[in-house]
């Protein structure tokens, strides 16, 4: 359950954006997971929730944005969606790649009630 | 409403100590590995055994990890190695921090290889990065063919499969060429080693290996 400490660190993270006396409260901590993280999103969810219960994050929706896992072949550059984390590229069949998308495990915004103006 | 964009690594702390153990380890030319399995595997066995096999050819310290006993070790410290031991008391993984607050007990001096053993799992561990110049997972044949699909992120993100108690295989459940194709397909750069600890098959294959690892470190 590393899900618990990970929580953890995003809520460090959260802190030094919006410390506990700002007088905004947050409405969504926004963040992308990989699929290739090994984080699984409900568990995180669930961590985030239980961890902010009793602070002044209470009630602030954590919002995942999965990503899914993508390579690109370095024999024909063709880049593609890893199905089944089948390691292999569709077109030419080297299993030669690298990774381009799905290790993400990244805090990406914070969205406050301030009566500010939305984006 | 205001939105404060930040694109900030969940787990950058972390990162940035597992990047001062990195700059530590190639500063006394150390080679790191990170034991990964699931409880049970027999981290700790292939552990003894290599320490048996190795000893006296290298000077080597061990890290191990363990959610609640220092009972590994005990069991490493037999064969003259130092080691430290990191009771994590429930959590699932170690975290840079612990191993360098772990290194920080070890005379590094004359240290060509450590050994990192992680806690049993094959989940948690694969997030976080230690300072290691490798991963070594080890997958045994009693758990069947079929962990590398289970559990893709840690034999993505490993260097090296240890099939462990191969011994057992006329026993057990487990197609040894279904486990390698599907470790392969998840990392076909997988170097893969093949041992029994009942036996010791293997064991001077992964030993003789390791020294050569660390010689061309330094």
């Amino acid at each position: 359950m590393h899900e618990l400490s990970i929580a953890h660190n995003i809520l460090e993270i959260v802190q030094q954006y919006v410390p506990p006396n700002d007088t905004r409260s947050i409405k969504t901590v926004r963040m992308k997971v990989g699929e290739l993280s090994g984080v699984v999103s409900e568990s995180l969810e669930f961590c985030f929730d239980a961890i902010t219960v009793g602070t002044y994050l209470q009630g602030a929706h954590l919002d995942i944005e999965p990503i899914p896992l993508k390579s690109e072949c370095r024999k024909c550059t063709n880049t593609f969606r890893v199905e089944e984390y089948n390691f292999r590229c569709p077109s030419c069949g080297s299993d030669d790649l690298s990774i381009i998308a799905g290790r993400e495990l990244q805090v990406t915004e914070i969205e406050l009630n301030d009566g500010g103006d939305a984006p | 409403m205001s939105v404060i964009t930040i694109e900030r690594k969940v787990l950058e702390k972390n990162d940035e100590i597992a990047r001062q153990n990195r700059q530590l380890f190639a500063t006394h030319g150390i080679f790191a590995i990170n034991i990964v399995s699931s409880p049970g595997a027999g981290k700790t066995s292939i552990l003894e055994r290599t320490l048996e096999h190795l000893r006296g050819s290298i000077r080597l310290a061990v890290i191990e990890g363990d959610v609640q006993t220092d009972l590994d070790a005990r069991r490493v410290a037999r064969f003259g190695v130092p080691a430290v031991q990191i009771v994590t008391r429930g959590g699932c993984h170690l975290e840079a921090n612990l191993v360098r607050d772990a290194l920080a007990s070890i005379d590094l001096t004359g240290v060509r290889l450590l050994i990192i053993e992680n806690v049993g799992n094959l989940v948690c561990p694969s997030n976080y990065d230690l300072g290691e110049s490798m991963k070594v997972v080890v997958a045994s044949t009693t758990e069947g063919d079929d962990k590398p699909l289970k559990y893709p992120t840690m034999f993505r993100n490993s260097s090296v499969l240890i099939i462990n108690k191969i011994d057992l295989l006329p026993y057990v459940n487990c197609s040894m060429s279904t486990l390698r194709s599907n470790a392969l397909q998840i990392n076909p750069s997988l170097k893969v080693f093949e041992t029994s600890c009942t036996t010791g098959a293997g064991i001077e294959e992964f030993g003789r290996w390791l020294v050569e690892q660390a010689s061309s470190k330094r």
